[in-house]
């Protein structure tokens, strides 16, 4: 094994747990909320991850065949934003987190 | 050859790997909705589309490679389209920019738009 395949297999591996770190973050971040667009945007950015996953896997395993999932996984996650999005703009603001902002985030409103 | 296609592809792996953990840091730590948006879209997309690209380069398949791009141009067009669609609808829906926000451009053009319509919505409840 030559100096160069090394080098691959190492950064596959800084590849996967760099991933893996970013996946859990955002995974945070849907737990956390606050609010509904916030859980949208990590769902969002889940999908880019796994993406990701899916190329990074792709190089190590051989299995290219996940490519075609990729891409549909892709189309998947921009449908799912814009339907939530429809979604967010049908639901009032103030009756989902305005009465409920404890931490006073989005500055004091008249309650 | 190959020597320089590996490292090529290493390089691409881990500076990929690092745009993606910076912008789910980014979902993380920044104070509102719309700057969580912000790195997101764009170092989210520029991670993965990284990652694609470090594939293309490794397979050297002519079906990969077109495919591969391919993926990466539908990221690059629908990551924008998707991430400006959810803006304007959060914030047609009422919710507020960070406190120390410096600048609002639509405060008073988009801010009016928004204000019948939720007069409106709420005139239907």
């Amino acid at each position: 094994m030559s100096a160069s395949q090394e080098f691959l297999v190492f950064a596959e591996f800084v590849a996967l747990a760099l991933l893996s770190l970013s996946f859990l973050l955002t995974v945070v971040r849907v737990l956390v909320g606050p609010s509904l667009p916030d859980r949208v945007l990590a769902l969002d950015m889940l999908v880019t991850i796994a993406i990701g996953f899916i190329a990074v896997i792709g190089i190590r395993t051989g299995f290219t065949l996940y490519l075609d999932i990729a891409i549909a996984l892709g189309l998947v996650g921009f449908l799912a934003t814009v339907a939530f999005a429809r979604f967010v703009l049908s639901r009032r603001y103030e009756q989902e987190f305005v009465k409920r902002d404890t931490l006073g985030i989005y500055g004091d409103k008249d309650q | 050859m190959g020597d320089v296609l590996n490292i090529l592809t290493g390089a691409l792996m881990i500076i990929g790997a690092a745009f993606t953990l910076v912008a789910a840091i980014g979902i993380l730590r920044l104070p509102d909705l719309y700057t969580r948006m912000h790195a997101a879209s764009k170092a989210g997309t520029l991670g993965s589309g990284l990652l694609l690209i470090a594939l293309a380069i490794f397979a050297q398949d002519q079906a990969i490679v077109t495919r591969a791009l391919a993926a990466v141009v539908f990221f690059l067009l629908t990551a924008p389209i998707s991430a400006h669609l959810l803006a304007k609808a959060a914030y047609a829906a009422g919710y507020k920019l960070w406190g120390r926000s410096v600048h609002d451009e639509m405060a008073n053009a988009g801010g009016d738009a928004t204000t019948p319509d939720a007069e409106a919505r709420s005139d239907k409840e």
